[in-house]
């Protein structure tokens, strides 16, 4: 297992890639920030890994924009007719 | 920034404030998080007064997210297709006693869970409803790595844990293809491949973008597990893209 918070100096990749989302979500201890970030400044392999995650959750974002079938939205329409009348 | 300290004491109340524009700008931000955001609210009363294109965007806004939570606890896209049209006449047939001191949003998630693990119970599924928190913490014992540990340098090298050859650079993927719909199924089928506690923290945070401290408060779980359980997914997800872009 990684230690996340210990007293080292720097970061291995290693280690880096397991802070990622701690990073991306603003939960890091200042000092480990620091050196997440310093890392990352100087190692491309890192950097690639990072902006892949990143890269990622914007694609997660389109699936929302998915579009729902026609035949789908008919039926709920329906369903929504049917409550109106009766409410 | 600040607004002033004269904030109100009690929760935000629909019946109060649902035409009051200018008093959101005083609710507190814990019952930001909590209370039905005013967007919500002039939904909320467009529905009830039978707005059928207030319907619609409500569709809009989260039907493929309540069939991807429904997925979570039934075995089956057709049964998850029916849950979540039992969700919506559930939302339908409430609203009148929705009061708006939870979100519109949370409310409707609430209805779909319950929808779904009554479903689940009745096909004879055992997730371990009675003790969610429990369940998830299952979840944190297997430390599967975000990154393959055969891609780093041995613990025995001079420099061990790092890239023996670093990752692809996607900025390199032209954007047309990065967002194909091919690319997308790519994603929904890792998301389909992904035990289910980590589904519907990645589900809710990354494709919803709901705020951590509404997940937790929604899943009933600590911020430090939904984040390890983020990260598992979000790192599954990435492994299966990385692999399908290698491919083709």
């Amino acid at each position: 297992m990684v230690k996340k918070n210990s007293n080292q100096d720097v970061l291995t990749c290693q280690e880096v890639v397991e802070l990622v989302t701690d990073y991306l979500e603003n939960a890091l201890l200042p000092r480990t920030e620091t050196l997440f970030e310093e890392h990352v400044a100087g190692c491309p392999g890192c950097t690639n890994n990072l902006r892949q995650v990143q890269k990622t959750i914007e694609m997660l974002r389109t699936l929302t924009q998915e579009p729902i079938f026609p035949e789908t939205k008919e039926e709920l329409l329906e369903i929504f007719r049917e409550w109106k009348q009766a409410s | 920034m600040s607004e002033g300290t004269s904030q109100p004491d009690s929760p935000f109340e629909l019946a109060a404030d649902a035409t009051a524009g200018s008093a959101i700008n005083r609710v507190p931000i814990s019952e930001a998080v909590r209370a039905a955001s005013p967007e919500e609210l002039q939904l909320l009363m467009a529905l009830r007064n039978g707005s059928e294109a207030a319907f619609v965007s409500l569709v809009e806004q989260y039907h493929r997210a309540l069939l991807r939570m429904a997925l979570v606890f039934v075995p089956s896209k057709a049964v998850a297709e029916e849950v979540v049209q039992e969700t919506w006449m559930g939302v339908l047939q409430g609203l009148s006693r929705f009061e708006g001191r939870s979100s519109l949003k949370t409310w409707i998630f609430r209805i779909l869970t319950n929808c779904a693990k009554t479903r689940a119970q009745r096909e004879g599924r055992s997730v371990p409803f009675s003790s969610l928190a429990a369940y998830y913490d299952e979840g944190e014992e297997s430390g599967e790595p975000a990154v393959e540990p055969e891609r780093f340098t041995a613990p025995d090298w001079e420099r061990p844990g790092h890239w023996i050859s670093f990752p692809r650079n996607w900025d390199d993927i032209p954007e047309e293809r990065l967002l194909s719909q091919e690319t997308l199924s790519a994603i929904s089928m890792a998301i389909d491949a992904l035990p289910p506690n980590q589904r519907e923290v990645i589900t809710l945070r990354d494709i919803e973008g709901w705020t951590s401290e509404e997940i937790c408060r929604f899943l009933g779980i600590s911020e430090v597990n939904s984040r390890v359980l983020l990260h598992r997914a979000r790192s599954r997800v990435r492994k299966a893209l990385e692999k399908y872009f290698e491919e083709v």
